[in-house]
């Protein structure tokens, strides 16, 4: 009941609060790799370089799938701004089921900007089933590719590891997010600005993918505090005496 | 047909959800129906997304891009590797050899490259970022690893403090991460269930 209880609430929230930021859009604070991201997009449509987005290998079955869900959101906007570059970004997952709504998401932000003809099949791509032959296959395109940015953003694991180390080599950008706990050490230690945990989520809210996406940004704060809350209170009565 | 796909998935989602928390037979049956369906199109999605990775392979071997060599080896080895996994069946020996003397080689190839990586990366991070925190950070990981790497001469003094101190502080913040995690992933899941965000059938 606990749970339902905190769906329902988180549910209320995010309407009421989606409905209110319609109305005011929220003020984000600073996040210097999502600047960064918005600088990216702006500089590949300008020098017609290429941007690279990896979703992962989030299966959309599991609670993994939350992450891939939110870089799709990333790859609606992505699509929709590059629409005027005669090169589109690259999208690769390692999840047949992520690679298909990849190519819808692209498809719709094409659509939603009147370009859908620059929309390419080829662009969405599954490199690999298993972590390391994802790693494999994704690794040449930002060599072979002409790429300027990649983002690395959905459910990967230490195989991460050598995809940033190409990137680094070729010398482009890297934003990396992930909700595994061994990428984020890796992105920690090789990303210029990395995204630490559930900033991965804010992703939508940082490109301007609409009021729900910093409606959700709020939840997620007032449920953190929550958390906290319940914590401390636990800790509390358990020091009290209380067992539960 | 865009609000058809939309109320398909937001009722399936929905009656998924409250099966999930009300024990109906009715929402029982019809979640273990969805979910049944739901694993058929994960399948067959699989056979989409080899096809899209044969295509993206082909394309590139057409326009003789850069390494499309690599890219006909690779399907030429899929359709030969699937054409002897349907005739003989997945448990044939040469299928585990195929396995075994190719496939995890390789991948035990790239877990050796990625230590060497994940090495360097930690060299190059003071170079990159000198603060604070990613002091910390290196030195956690170095007292880690003098914690649980044998030695010679047995474990190091002190080794089981180091892991009860350094494994409190980051066992919490592991913790914290993946509660902020688990909102991020439940507010996520909420917006595509209401609709809002709809990775599918355009939006």
């Amino acid at each position: 009941m606990i749970a339902l209880g905190i769906l329902i609430l988180a549910a209320v929230l995010l309407l009421v609060l989606t409905l209110w930021r319609r109305r005011s859009p929220a003020t984000l604070r600073h996040i210097e790799a999502y600047e960064r991201l918005n600088r990216e997009v702006g500089l590949a449509v300008e020098n017609g370089t290429r941007l690279h987005i990896s979703l992962g290998r989030g299966n959309l079955f599991t609670s993994r799938g939350g992450s891939a869900l939110a870089g799709l959101s990333l790859v609606r906007r992505v699509a929709e701004r590059t629409s005027v570059s005669d090169r589109p970004p690259i999208i690769t997952s390692g999840d047949a089921a992520l690679t298909i709504l990849s190519q819808d998401t692209a498809q719709s932000g094409f659509r939603a900007a009147g370009a859908e003809e620059q929309f390419r099949v080829s662009a969405e791509r599954m490199t690999g089933l298993s972590p390391f032959s994802y790693a494999a296959g994704t690794m040449p395109i930002t060599r072979d590719e002409n790429v300027s940015a990649n983002i690395l953003i959905g459910d990967l694991g230490a195989e991460s590891a050598l995809l940033t180390e190409v990137a680094d080599r070729e010398d482009t950008s890297l934003i990396a997010a992930s909700d595994n706990l061994s990428a984020q050490s890796i992105f920690y230690a090789s990303a210029q600005e990395p995204l630490i945990g559930e900033e991965l989520f804010a992703a939508g809210a940082y490109v301007g993918a609409g009021a729900s996406h910093e409606a959700s940004l709020q939840v997620q704060d007032v449920l953190r505090w929550l958390v906290i809350l319940a914590i401390l209170g636990g800790a509390l009565l358990k020091m009290a005496g209380f067992n539960f | 047909m865009r609000v058809f796909t939309a109320a398909f998935a937001i009722a399936s989602g929905l009656i998924v959800l409250l099966g999930y928390f009300f024990p109906i037979l009715l929402l029982s049956r019809l979640r273990l129906i969805l979910t049944d369906w739901a694993i058929v199109i994960a399948g067959f999605s699989v056979l989409i997304g080899i096809f899209n990775l044969i295509a993206v392979q082909m394309e590139r071997i057409r326009t003789r891009q850069k390494g499309s060599a690599y890219g006909a080896l690779l399907v030429i080895s899929l359709i030969f590797t699937f054409g002897i996994g349907l005739l003989l069946g997945p448990d044939d020996a040469f299928m585990k050899l195929a396995v075994d003397a190719i496939i995890v080689p390789v991948e035990a190839a790239l877990m050796a490259i990625l230590s060497i990586t994940l090495i360097y990366a930690s060299i190059r991070l003071l170079r990159r970022r000198v603060d604070l925190t990613t002091v910390l950070f290196l030195l956690v990981a170095v007292l880690f690893l003098l914690a649980i790497m044998p030695t010679p001469f047995g474990p190091i003094p002190g080794d089981q403090f180091i892991l009860d101190i350094a494994g409190m502080f980051s066992r919490g913040g592991a913790r914290g991460l993946l509660i902020g995690i688990a909102l991020g992933t439940l507010l996520t899941g909420l917006r595509v269930l209401f609709g809002i965000d709809r990775p599918y059938g355009g939006n």
